[in-house]
Order: C-alpha cells, then structure tokens, then sequence
C-alpha cells in the first residue's frame, strides 16, 4: 500500500486550492443560491425550496426537461453503437483503400465549429423537407457525439492484444464468437464511458440543437438560454442543480461500476 | 540429394527438391505422416516469408523450428494454426487437406509467445474456454480442468486472474490452456521467451516430460539453439523461408549440412580450401592460409573440390608439444602452430584464441576438469592446436 505520494508543500497546497476554487466556486454559488428564498438572484433571502417547486409546476420547463433527456438518451445510444463499429471497423478491419480519409473525416465533428455542423444539419433538413423537432435533434447529436465514442473505444482497442482473439479462435470460436466472448467484455468499460460522454455532450449542447429543433421541442439548454435572456430567474438555478446532481450520481456510478469490474476476483487472491 | 536415398550421417534436405517421402530418416518411423507439409509458400507483398517449404512431422514427435528471427518459422507456425493461407502448397494433416478449414476447427492448438491468456477470466476459466466451445457437458468441462491443473501443478490458482500471476504461472496456465482440448498437435510459439534462465530450463525439461506422457505432437518454434537441442527429438533450422536441414540434435551438431547451419549451430571453425588429394578414406584439403588438413572421408563422396572444414571448438585441444605422438597417427593428426591471443574463463569451461602461424585464427574450448588447473595456457603462450580427421565436417555449400 505505500504508494509513492507526491511531497505535500505549502505552494502544493495553494495551487490545489485555487485551482478547486476556480472550478468548482461558481458551482457552489449557483447550488447554494438555488436555495434562495429572495426573487432577487443576487440578494441572499433565507433558505428555501421555493424554485424547486416552482419547476416542477412550470409545464413548459418540464417538457424540455423531458426531450433533453430522451435526445440524449436516444443519441447516446446510437452513437454509441455506431461509434463502436467504426472504431472495430478501423482497429480490426483489414486495410482497405480510403482508410485515413475515412478515420479523418470521422473526427471532422471534433474540431469543425459547432455553428457550421448546427447550419449544415439545418440546410439538409431543410433539403430533405424533413419536419424538425425530436428525431431531427437526436439525428444531429447523434452525428456530433459519435466521433467522441470512437475515440475512446478505438485507443481501448488499439491498446487490445490482437493475440487475444486469435486464442479464441484457436480453442473453437468463430470470429463473431471471438470478437463477442473476448474483445468485446474488455471494451465494455471504454463503451460505457464512450456512451456517458455522448449522453452529457448531447445533454449540455445548445449550438446544434437550436439549429435543428423545430417549434415546440426545445431542449432544456435552449429553454434556460431563453429564459435567461429575460433575465436570470433562481429556478435556473434550481434546474442546473439537478442538472447536476444527475451528472454526478451518472459518474459515480460509473466509477464505481468499473471499479468493481477491474477488481473482480481479486477478493480471492492474498495479494 | 533427391531426398529418397537418405543418408545417416548426412541427412541434408533440399527443401525445394524433397516433395514426396521423409525428409530425414530419424529414430521415429515416419511411413504415415501426421502432418505433411508440401511446397509450401507464403508471400507478405513481395518478400518471401516461407519458400516452397516441404517437411513431414511423425505423430509423438517433438518437433523444433529453430531459427534467426525472421526467417519464417513463426509465419509457418501460423499457418498450421490457421491464422494464414498459404500461397501455394498443401498442409495434410492425418492425409486430410487443411487449408479450407478455419481455425477453430482444427485439431491444433496453439501456445502463444505472450501467453494471449484473456485478462477478463479467471484461471480456471481460460483453461474451461476451449472446452466450453465444444460444448462438452459441465462434469467432464469440471474433471478435464482438474486434470489440466494439476498437470501444471497450478492447485490452489484456479480463481486466480492473469494478471495475478507470476511469469511462470502465466506460461502454465496457457500451456494447460492450449492441452485441454487434447489436440492432435500442439504448436509452441516460443513458449519460454519470457521466462529466466533458470525458471526457462527447468521449464524446458518439464515441457519434454509432459510431452513424453501425453504422446502429443509438439512443435515448437524458437531462436534458442540450447531450447531446440534441448526439448526436441528433431530440429529443423531455417534461413530465409527454407529448410536449410532437418535432423536430430546430435546429426545438426555434428554433421551440419552446410556452413550456414554449422555456424548458426553452436560455435565453429571454418577453413576454406581445396581438396588437393584422397587416398585411405583420407582427403586432404589446402586451406587458403597456406596449411592442409587432412580429413575422414565423409560416407557421401565429395563431388566438389573447394570445400569448407568445420571443426568444432570442444574438438580442437591444445598443448605444449602436440598430442603424444604415436608413429601411425602423427601424419593423420592435424597439428597448427601458433600463439594464444585471447583467454575467455567461463566457469565449467575456457576459450582460448590460437592465432596460427600461417595467420587464421582457431578457437578451442577446453573443459575445466580440475579445480586447480596448473596446465591452463595463457595468453602470449606458443601452443599446438590438435584435432584428429574424424572430428572434420567437410561442407561443400
């Protein structure tokens, strides 16, 4: 257990506690102001439940609430998908002509502004006389978040011993056997994270989805950017600290989850 | 060298030229082959990795490609387990074709050089997987991995994961692994690699007596001479995609087939030159430095006249005045004057570099036999290197 621990100076000290502060104190802000009993976002009024109540009776946040979370959650899961098979596709596949071309243009979404995939998206539906609201968000996310889990799962997969699943087919498993009973488990935990980071970035995104939502279907970021325009209302408040807290529960979960599965078994060994 | 007449004493093997019948004649009867390889290639774009390769394995054979790397022996390997095609050629196994068949249906497994145990499943559960894709029933999945465990004396590991083991633990569990499923052949991808030398040679003999008992097929591919010399009942030494010869360790030792196998195979001394006379099962060969030396007659007739004299260090012996000079055998008996250079002490044995009068230099290993060796030369010392005509290899390519 004596693992080797960086030495704990002063300056350490400093730096580590304005670094926290400046990530993390206007978050503290905004769920400690969230609480506020005063109409007033900036004059401290006594604590109070007050915005939480009055979110959930505001018809119109709710249903934004709701969309927000079935985009991404419909998003994720696609990307996710696809994601994978692109990043197997690119890892195991065999070489084959446009390779590069392809694994590039599929990190184009990475660093191309989000104003020009939000227009363009618009301009093909628009094109394609398709009617814009839930599937036309979730269609867009899809595209945006879908690099991201490639990434991910294929430097897991990259870092894979092809060895692995020659050994599996060695000992009687056809290539889809293989890929499912070795490759496949030892990925799992990059997919998890692939699909939660495509889940948060559809969730969080405000560019794109305005492009491609139609009347009626705003998300929960474009509802609150709205809002906010009106000025700043402490229900926001209340809404980004569950926003939050669902963020944080989703991660420790996670963590956890993965915790448990890399350490599976160790409980047996003395070690 | 039609491959059909073999020879004891030369069991050279012209890969190329050997398509039917046993490539060596061995100890182990090889009328029905297990696994025939026929002229077999493999090409990586344009280079060559296997060139028309033929060889014959017997069942219960333990079989060595020996190799520098490179040469080939790994991409053969992996054709027998089916991870590559062949180009041309066939792979019988028990006179069946297996070039249409996949790897998971083969009745080979393979041992890989990093082990490939999957990470993800406990020890228990790598040996079990081969079996649980057979779809044998649970009881004998259960009694077949007992076995296999207490095999490789892994008792006690079985919940254990990977990547809780040690590096012997690692090679044991994916050799009980690659055995579970009972295959006809076993193919070893440098099995040992990985491991120490001590943990490696103990390995080695371990790996020899599971072979013995289990009366599989094992063939082994590795870099190490000392392994291949070792484990196998026949080696097979590989240059460039060809089988340069096939024998058992002793022959390969002691009667290379060429030079390139005589200097690949422990340490040697080469002598370039001609042969200028033979009479008595003698022949006498001018080496280019300007000396001769006179050597046994080789079973196969020399057909060439320049040719190349190996001879092992451990045969060449030095002394003050030359060996006690018996009048019938002191014209046969190779004597070279000249002057210690170099003294290697490596413990059970000492090098010494003789450089020779007529300028080559000869190297020559004498074993430490006494505790207090008041005879051992040094260097600066003038000596005479000795060896008899019979421990001559004569190479003709």
């Amino acid at each position: 257990m004596a693992r080797k621990v960086g030495k704990i100076s002063p300056f350490n000290i400093t730096a580590l506690a304005l670094g926290m502060a400046f990530l993390y104190l206007p978050i503290v802000i905004l769920v400690i102001y969230s609480f506020n009993a005063s109409r007033l976002v900036t004059v401290w009024g006594g604590w109070s439940l007050r915005w939480y109540y009055e979110f959930f009776n505001d018809r119109a946040m709710l249903d934004a609430a709701w969309m927000s979370l079935r985009v991404a959650t419909v998003s994720a899961t696609s990307a996710t998908l696809l994601g994978t098979l692109a990043a197997v596709g690119l890892v195991r596949g065999e070489r084959f002509r446009g390779r590069s071309l392809f694994s590039g243009m599929l990190y184009a979404p990475l660093v191309m502004p989000e104003v020009i995939s939000g227009l363009s998206l618009l301009l093909l539906f628009v094109a394609l006389n398709a009617e814009r609201g839930f599937w036309t968000v979730t269609i867009a996310h899809t595209t945006l978040t879908m690099c991201f889990v490639t990434v991910v799962v294929q430097s897991r997969l990259a870092s894979l011993d092809r060895s692995l699943e020659e050994a599996a087919m060695d000992l009687g498993c056809d290539p889809v056997q293989a890929f499912l009973s070795v490759t496949l488990p030892l990925i799992i935990p990059a997919i998890a994270a692939g699909w939660m980071l495509a889940f948060t970035l559809s969730l969080d995104d405000v560019v794109i989805a305005s492009f491609t939502t139609g009347p009626g279907s705003a998300t929960l970021p474009i509802r609150i950017y709205s809002e906010v325009r009106l000025g700043v209302k402490p229900e926001i408040n209340a809404i980004c600290t569950m926003v939050i807290a669902l963020i944080a529960v989703v991660i420790v979960i996670a963590s956890l989850a993965s915790k448990l599965s890399s350490s599976q078994g160790e409980s047996a060994a003395p070690l | 060298m039609t491959g059909d007449s073999p020879d004891i004493d030369t069991p050279k093997t012209d890969a190329a030229a050997a398509p039917a019948g046993p490539v060596s004649p061995v100890d182990v009867a090889v009328d029905m082959p297990l696994l025939r390889i026929e002229g077999v290639s493999k090409k990586f774009g344009t280079f060559r990795a296997v060139d028309r390769l033929s060889l014959d394995i017997g069942a219960g054979e333990f079989f060595a490609l020996l190799g520098p790397s490179g040469c080939g022996k790994t991409t053969l390997l992996r054709m027998l387990a089916g991870f590559e095609t062949p180009d041309e050629g066939r792979i019988l196994l028990g006179g069946r074709d297996i070039a249409p068949v996949l790897p998971h249906e083969r009745p080979v497994n393979m041992m890989f050089q990093n082990y490939a145990l999957f990470p993800h499943l406990s020890v228990r559960d790598n040996i079990a997987f081969g079996l649980k894709r057979a779809g044998m029933p649970r009881a004998t999945i259960d009694s077949r991995v007992a076995e296999m465990i207490a095999l490789v004396k892994l008792g006690g590991m079985e919940k254990r994961k990977p990547d809780q083991l040690s590096g012997g633990q690692k090679q044991r569990v994916a050799l009980a692994r690659s055995l579970a499923r009972r295959p006809k052949v076993l193919l070893l991808d440098e099995p040992l690699a990985a491991l120490d030398k001590k943990l490696r040679e103990s390995t080695q003999l371990e790996l020899m007596e599971l072979q013995r008992r289990l009366g599989m097929t094992f063939i082994i591919v590795t870099h190490d001479q000392e392994e291949a010399m070792t484990v196998a009942n026949r080696i097979g030494v590989m240059d460039a995609g060809r089988l340069e010869q096939v024998a058992t360790p002793r022959d390969l030792y002691e009667a290379p087939a060429t030079r390139w196998v005589a200097e690949f195979v422990g340490d040697v001394n080469l002598f370039d030159g001609e042969v200028t006379s033979h009479e008595h099962h003698r022949l006498t060969v001018a080496t280019r430095d300007g000396g001769a030396i006179v050597v046994a007659e080789p079973r196969q007739p020399v057909t060439k006249t320049v040719v190349t004299v190996a001879i092992r260090p451990e045969k060449v012996k030095l002394s003050r005045r030359g060996p006690a000079s018996d009048a019938a055998n002191s014209q046969a008996i190779n004597r070279l004057e000249g002057v210690v250079t170099d003294v290697g002490y490596l413990g059970g044995s000492t090098v010494y570099k003789v450089k020779l009068d007529s300028g080559a230099v000869v190297r020559s290993s004498m074993a430490n036999t006494a505790r207090m060796d008041r005879d051992a030369y040094s260097a600066g010392q003038r000596v005479v290197a000795w060896f008899t005509p019979d421990d001559c290899v004569v190479l003709e390519r």
